[in-house]
């Protein structure tokens, strides 16, 4: 069963100056699926993933060739407009990085810049995303409170919800979990595979188990080549390339 | 001589040069306030100079200094954070930015009197505002501009990416993303700097000399066009060019304690108000 790909790249390359950092990519993302991109430090994978809500371009000295595309659209296009774009494809960074808002305010700030400002459509998203993000039972009562009283594993949810709160698509995490607890970071987790139905999710990790419990696909990056990309079972189990190998069973990386 | 024994030396050293800077500091303090205080009472505070400057109060120089502060923050302030969020925000690295930099390094280095003299030439002959609140406002706003610009550049660089990523992220705008975000954060470091600014500009003489203030001015302004005086040119006159100096002396101790009180009273003003912001900041 092949459908249209939700997210696709063909053939891109990214320069940092004169540092080849991405060489001749080429993937294509099936929608409501989960895709780790795994690779040792350095190896392209967060630069791969901020292709698609085009964050690369805030880096001076930048170069950009190939073709990206996201619902059959180029995104590179000159009549793409970047703030529609990043509405439609989300991002969780690696620390959590709540605003110094309340809680409310965080996950309002998304619609509010977007000029929906209705208070009562705001109030009903908001308390939606928290619900969807795992997090409404623990900050109901305080949703007046500063979002930094909450713990980091919180934080991250709220995160979380305020990137859902404008109802995108597309799902970008960078290391998501990577400064949390085991607990927090089982729920995060636990989140993905939830959201899974109604998010196409692509997420950048160095754990291993993570992304072997949470993803569909599985892409391992090297030295900014993808080198293999393939059914998550198959790159941790069977995997073609001998290098993937050496790094899915911790021999390097 | 063992480590532990240097290590004891060299931080008793460190703590009595510590001292010695805070000792300084109330002995000015002290020189002033032994001298002035007696002067200080509402009569003082609220009358126009009499005889010659030798009696009277100090009241038209106090209402002068306020109104040549506000106006030059009035001025200073919004160019100065919009500069700073300029450089910090909307540039990239590159050789205009580090000449705007350079340039407003250079802009603070300059002589107060070289200020006064600019002033004088611009605002006071070229666009006529004459000897005028207008003119010493701008002035002294000039002079104010580059710490208010360092400042705000110096409250925006502390404030971590992730936030201004954060935003981006949720399809904001640049402007959206400092005016909601890295704004409300950096406002305490920046009225703080605001503040301490107004503490620079109310003791400065030089950029007032030749564009706004008079020597001996018994009443009010009336409008930005006239002249007013101040408190230290005030201070300066009658302790050098009065005619009476001797007979002035306790009136220049009690001008130069309430010029001293002002500034202190800013100073403790400026940190309350960073601490009630940054709290505000977080609660909201």
């Amino acid at each position: 069963m092949t459908m249209n790909p939700k997210i696709e790249s063909k053939n891109v390359n990214l320069y940092y100056g004169a540092f080849h950092a991405l060489k001749g990519i080429t993937m294509s993302v099936q929608p409501n699926t989960v895709t780790a991109l795994i690779g040792p430090s350095g190896c392209g994978k967060s630069t791969y993933l901020r292709l698609f809500n085009r964050m690369n371009d805030l880096i001076p000295g930048i170069r950009i060739e190939g073709d990206v595309q996201i619902d059959g659209k180029d995104i590179y296009s000159k009549s793409l407009r970047v703030d529609e774009l990043r509405k439609k494809v989300g991002m969780v960074f690696q620390k959590p990085n709540p605003f110094p808002k309340s809680i409310f305010e965080n996950v309002a700030y998304g619609l509010r810049v977007n000029g929906l400002n209705h208070a009562s459509f705001v109030e009903e998203r908001v308390e939606t995303s928290l619900r969807q993000a795992a997090l409404w039972e623990e900050v109901k009562d305080k949703l007046k409170k500063s979002a930094f009283e909450l713990s980091g594993g919180q934080q991250q949810r709220l995160c979380i919800a305020r990137a859902l709160a404008i109802e995108p698509s597309v799902l970008l995490m960078d290391e998501p979990a990577s400064a949390l607890d085991p607990i927090s970071t089982s729920k995060i987790e636990e989140l993905i595979y939830e959201l899974k139905s109604k998010y196409t999710i692509i997420i950048v990790t160095h754990n291993m188990q993570q992304a072997g419990r949470v993803s569909d696909k599985t892409a391992f990056f090297y030295l900014g080549e993808l080198i293999e990309f393939d059914d998550t079972q198959v790159i941790f189990t069977n995997p073609q390339n001998p290098r993937t190998q050496s790094y899915v069973t911790g021999r390097f990386g | 001589m063992s480590k532990q024994l240097k290590e004891k030396i060299a931080f008793w050293i460190f703590r009595l040069l510590s001292l010695g800077v805070i000792l300084i500091l109330f002995w000015i303090l002290e020189f002033i306030f032994v001298r002035g205080w007696h002067m200080l009472n509402w009569k003082f505070l609220t009358t126009m100079p009499e005889d010659g400057m030798t009696k009277g109060g100090i009241y038209p120089a106090i209402v002068g200094t306020l109104y040549l502060v506000a106006g030059s923050m009035l001025f200073a302030f919004p160019l100065g954070v919009m500069a700073g969020i300029y450089i910090h925000e909307y540039t990239v690295d590159s050789w205009f930015k580090r000449f705007v930099k350079l340039m407003t390094a250079n802009l603070a280095g300059i002589p107060s009197i070289v200020f006064g003299l600019f002033g004088m030439a611009l605002f006071v002959n070229t666009l006529k505002f004459g000897d005028s609140i207008l003119a010493g406002s701008l002035t002294l706003g000039l002079l104010a501009l580059p710490v208010v610009i360092r400042v705000t550049e110096e409250a925006l660089i502390a404030i971590d990416d992730s936030f201004r990523l954060g935003s981006l992220a949720l399809g904001a705008t640049k402007l959206q993303t400092t005016r909601r975000v890295i704004l409300p954060i950096a406002m305490p470091n920046i009225i703080t700097g605001l503040i301490l600014s107004i503490g620079r500009v109310s003791g400065e003489t030089a950029p007032i000399l030749f564009t706004v203030a008079a020597y001996f001015l018994p009443k009010l302004p009336h409008s930005i066009f006239d002249q007013v005086m101040a408190l230290p040119y005030h201070l300066y006159v009658i302790s050098t060019s009065g005619t009476k100096v001797a007979e002035s002396r306790d009136m220049a101790y009690g001008t130069a304690l309430v010029l001293v009180l002002f500034v202190l009273i800013l100073n403790l003003l400026a940190n309350a108000l960073r601490r009630f912001l940054s709290k505000k900041v977080k609660m909201n």
